[in-house]
């Protein structure tokens, strides 16, 4: 069996006096897989996602993802991981409202030196895969909802980065485009990216997810494989 | 409703007056970085503008008060006696526009011989006599300082300063070969004499002398010469003053006017040194003022911008546009009452020094800054924090309820966007041109930290240009700083009990054979001066006689050229105003009833002797048969010669004639070393300034823009990347800046020094000026980057150090 790509071990957090909002959480994901994360609001879903991003550090225990202990790295380092290895998509798209949709995309190419015609092509090539390349030179405030999360999608993948965090995708959907979004983890959980996706939406995780695991007070309360379900 | 009733107005009475003010104190205390920007802005807006208008005042008014109370002569007029009769005189006091007149009173000039005690060759200064019955006079009321007036043949009160230092009341002077006793010591604050005797005694004076010379010399003889005082109805201007004199002067026979003085000339004189320091003080003050409009402006802004859903929650509580508005104009002022208050203490403590300096220079009193300039100069500042508060304030007040509240910040639009896309394009690493396109997102923002940056790019030029040109100054100011080398005919006394005796000077002629015999000689020179009088000036002036090649080798002219033939000179500025005298007319020196003409051939840069001596050849006052201080040489050695063992070498052939050789060595004034210093910390606080309204926006951004800078971070950028890009945004601001405040920095310059020159009763060469080269000035350019940067520095860490889970949540 191969090495799991996120390996979660005993990690508790807490902020300022406040109590743990992970509470010795042990996690792992392996390559290939779509990992839902449910729970209700507070229940430390998002604050995982930060963590495996490296974004936010535990107060306890490991993250190590693709073999690099993510709570160990500077912020220098921090940042060329999420570069490299991490692709993030968030509820509210956070999209640069003054960059085109191809800026957008770009940007993470740009920011890790990717030669200009390589990031060219490639952003070229994930507008067209995702069905967007109409709307290249266009700018996101003109966009909907469905269209602006495959922009972010497409920022998301520039890198070819082994993971993919989605913060509830679907979150600022209505349902037509919240099911274009479904769609679109599915098919490229399929093509083989690894997924880990935070939702309320149990429709998203039930259709795109391999595998699901529910938050309680910052405790795995369930942890069901696509297979098992 | 219960308690707190809510109106159409808003929160009713005391109870909204009360919340007002909570309101204020809290946005007070809540954004504790724009406060301190504001603190510190008007501390140093209102130190600078106390400085200079504490200084322009302090300046004038020993004088002005001095000179009303001895209700001093604007004009002092000598007439020359065989042209023109006392009642002819006594009648101009009817002249047109005179409002009163003293005199006629005799005058003369002689020189008193050197006290007992006086070094060898001491050569007293020539005293200008005035035969006066009374103290008391319409014109010019003498102040006695002590002892008493004149009453009997035998006495004379001198002038505070005049005659040997040191001579008290009852002692006794030889003057012009009789001995008189010193009854009394005066002061007159229009200069009229250097001394005062019973008419009878001048008399006797004059007749002792056979010569009646004074003043305004040029004849010989014992020819009577009178002076007349007159004060007018305006005098307000040198043109006044000379409307006076052509008055006074009408239907007068050719060359009755002997000579005349205005009290412009003393009061400028009197004030030089501190008036000098205005020119530039007031500039730095202006640039103050106008960077605290621009600094508060931008603060005062930004709060509106960044706490639009603040001012949107107390409006729909019931504020009315007035009291948001109200609000903050207060935010403002409250922190710069608090940096007006510390602003005065600190323009009276830099008052201080620099007064003590000026005062210790030139032997004057201390003045202070006057009381009403403490409380006009911050009023007038916080009026202007007012007035550049209001129009944000105006705006939050005008802000709709609905929009503020629900959007959370005043919207700043989608401006630029073609452009970032096209900076997006240039082959530069991204946060480079994410930087570079930063300014056009909010134009207005930028081009006012432009501004600020603009100004202190200028302060910098400007105070580089000052720097330069005082040092030039203090260089070039000294005609007598020519050689490698100068040789004193005394040597310096050597420590200990023997240090007490006088020493006879060296032989000059001994000594130049020394110099000459050495072989690394490329010129030399010798120096020597003395007092000498001069027509139409009270007590003469300084003389500077040379013998030898390449006196003029360090000069600066002003205008015309170094002398170099018999009978010509050249002179200092002031002795040019002071006589009215132009390059290329003539002037008279006389010694004792001897006279020789000189015609001024130039106008040279001498900041010493007050402005006021004259520079000619040895050969050219022979006539004059002058007594000369000990003279020094002046040696220029050959190309690569070891000075110092020149000098060694020197001094074994010099030790035994008692002369001694040094190195020659600029000396720095008092006043400019005062001058410098003051410079360079009126600069740092507009740097300061600058650098506050730099970070002061670069927050703002940085807060505007946390989501965004949260979404990079998320991305991957790096914390170096996030400064670089924070950095380049205000780099590209600064270079613009930098490119327009840098020549209007040389501009200012150009036009201040000049302006200091003329306070200071001089003429600065344009080449003391023109102190701008290409290297500088590519130096300079620079300075609005280094500003931008130096203010944006600490911002930029802090943006590059913005948790990005807690900025993506900024939504």
């Amino acid at each position: 069996m191969t090495d799991p790509l996120i390996d979660v071990r005993e990690v508790s957090k807490a902020y300022d006096e406040g109590p743990a909002v992970l509470d010795r959480l042990t996690l792992t994901v392996r390559a290939g897989e779509a990992l839902a994360v449910l729970g209700p609001s507070g229940s430390g879903k998002s604050t995982l996602l930060n963590l495996i991003a490296g974004l936010d550090r535990p107060t306890t225990g490991s993250v190590t993802v693709d073999g690099l202990r993510v709570d160990e790295l500077s912020e220098s380092a921090s940042a060329k991981y999420r570069r490299s290895r991490i692709g993030m998509v968030f509820q509210f798209f956070n999209l640069l409202d003054d960059l085109t949709v191809t800026d957008n995309v770009l940007l993470p190419a740009q920011l890790s030196g990717m030669p200009r015609a390589q990031a060219a092509a490639r952003a070229a090539e994930l507008l067209a895969y995702l069905g967007i390349d109409r709307h290249a030179q266009g700018y996101p405030g003109r966009l909907s909802g469905g269209e602006r999360q495959r922009v972010a999608v497409a920022r998301a993948l520039m890198n070819r980065p082994p993971l993919l965090l989605a913060d509830e995708p679907t979150g600022a959907l209505d349902t037509a485009s919240g099911a274009d979004v479904r769609d679109l983890l599915r098919e490229l959980n399929a093509d083989g990216q690894t997924i880990v996706l935070v939702t309320h939406d149990l429709a998203l995780a039930e259709s795109c997810a391999t595998r699901t695991i529910e938050f309680l007070d910052g405790r795995i309360a369930r942890d069901v494989s696509a297979v098992a379900r | 409703m219960s308690g707190r009733a809510v109106t159409r107005r808003g929160v009713v009475g005391g109870t909204g007056r009360g919340a007002l003010g909570r309101v204020v104190r809290a946005g007070v205390g809540r954004r504790r970085a724009q406060t301190v920007v504001i603190v510190l802005t008007t501390l140093f807006s209102v130190a600078a503008s106390v400085l200079a208008v504490g200084l322009l005042v302090a300046s004038r008014a020993p004088f002005d008060r001095a000179f009303a109370q001895q209700q001093g002569a604007h004009l002092t007029v000598q007439f020359d006696g065989s042209a023109v009769s006392r009642d002819r005189l006594a009648t101009t006091a009817r002249a047109s526009g005179v409002v009163a007149a003293a005199g006629p009173f005799a005058v003369t000039s002689v020189r008193p011989q050197a006290p007992e005690d006086a070094p060898p060759a001491f050569q007293p200064a020539p005293l200008a006599v005035v035969g006066r019955p009374s103290a008391d006079s319409d014109v010019d009321r003498v102040e006695l300082i002590e002892g008493r007036w004149v009453g009997a043949p035998g006495e004379i009160v001198l002038e505070a300063g005049a005659g040997h230092p040191g001579t008290r009341t009852g002692e006794r002077m030889v003057v012009g070969g009789t001995e008189l006793t010193v009854v009394g010591v005066a002061e007159s604050v229009g200069e009229s004499a250097d001394a005062w005797v019973v008419p009878t005694q001048l008399t006797a004076l004059a007749g002792q002398r056979g010569t009646g010379q004074a003043g305004k010399a040029g004849q010989t003889g014992a020819k009577p010469r009178y002076q007349m005082l007159y004060r007018f109805t305006a005098a307000a201007t040198v043109a006044d003053v000379e409307a006076g004199l052509d008055a006074v002067a009408a239907d007068m026979p050719p060359g009755a006017v002997a000579g005349s003085q205005s009290y412009l000339d003393f009061r400028q004189t009197a004030q030089e040194n501190t008036a000098a320091f205005i020119p530039f003080v007031t500039a730095f003050a202006l640039l103050g003022l106008a960077m605290s409009v621009l600094v508060i402006g931008i603060v005062v802004s930004g709060a509106v911008g960044a706490a639009a859903r603040r001012i949107g929650i107390l409006k729909s509580l019931g504020f009315t546009p007035s009291q948001v508005g109200r609000a903050y104009v207060a935010q403002a002022l409250l922190p710069a009452s608090v940096g007006a208050v510390l602003g005065v203490g600190l323009g009276n403590t830099l008052a201080v020094p620099l007064m003590a300096e000026v005062a210790e220079a030139y032997d004057t009193a201390v003045t202070m800054i006057p009381l009403w300039v403490d409380l006009v100069v911050p009023a007038g500042a916080l009026a202007l924090v007012t007035a550049t508060a209001f129009g944000p304030a105006l705006r939050a007040a005008r802000l709709r309820t609905m929009d503020v509240i629900t959007v959370g910040r005043v919207p700043s639009g989608g401006r630029g966007r073609r452009l970032r896309h096209r900076l997006g394009r240039l082959p530069l690493p991204r946060p480079v041109t994410l930087g570079m396109a930063s300014p056009f997102a909010r134009p207005a923002r930028a081009a006012t930290m432009a501004a600020a940056i603009a100004f202190g790019a200028l302060a910098v030029t400007f105070a580089v240009g000052l720097g330069s040109t005082l040092i030039a100054v203090n260089t070039d100011g000294d005609p007598d700083r020519t050689g490698d080398v100068t040789v004193h005919t005394v040597s310096r006394p050597e420590e200990g009990p023997s240090a007490a005796a006088p020493r006879e000077p060296a032989d000059a002629a001994a000594v130049a054979s020394a110099i000459v015999a050495g072989p690394e000689i490329a010129s030399f020179h010798r120096a020597a001066r003395t007092e000498v009088g001069v027509a139409g000036l009270t007590g003469g002036a300084p003389l500077v006689a040379y013998e030898g090649e390449g006196s003029g080798s360090g000069a600066t002219m002003v205008s015309g050229r170094w002398f170099d033939a018999p009978g010509e000179a050249v002179a200092a500025s002031r002795f040019l105003q002071v006589t009215g005298v132009g390059v290329g007319e003539t002037v008279v020196l006389s010694e004792e009833g001897r006279t020789v003409r000189l015609r001024i051939v130039g106008e040279v840069f001498d900041l010493g002797d007050k402005g006021m001596a004259v520079r000619t050849d040895a050969s050219s006052v022979a006539a004059l048969e002058l007594r000369f201080m000990p003279s020094a040489f002046s040696v220029e050695v050959t190309s690569g010669t070891d000075k110092a063992r020149y000098v060694d070498e020197l001094n074994t052939a010099l030790e035994p004639l008692g002369a001694q050789a040094e190195i020659t060595e600029t000396g720095k004034s008092g006043v400019i070393r005062a001058m410098q210093a003051l410079i360079a910390m009126l600069t740092l606080m507009l740097v300061a300034v600058a650098c506050l309204g730099v970070l002061n926006t670069v927050v703002l951004d940085t807060r505007d823009r946390v989501r965004d800078l949260g979404v990079l971070k998320a991305l991957g950028m790096t914390p170096r990347q996030t400064v670089t890009q924070v950095l380049t945004s205000v780099g590209v601001i600064g270079l613009v800046a930098g490119a327009v405040g840098v020549p209007v920095g040389v501009a200012l310059h150009g036009w201040v020094m000049p302006a200091m020159g003329r306070a200071a009763g001089t003429t600065i060469p344009p080449a003391d000026i023109d102190v701008y080269g290409a290297p500088l000035l590519g130096l300079l350019a620079l300075a609005g980057v280094t500003i931008a940067l130096l203010g944006a520095l600490l911002p930029a860490g802090w943006a590059a150090r913005t948790e990005t889970a807690r900025a993506l949540r900024a939504e």
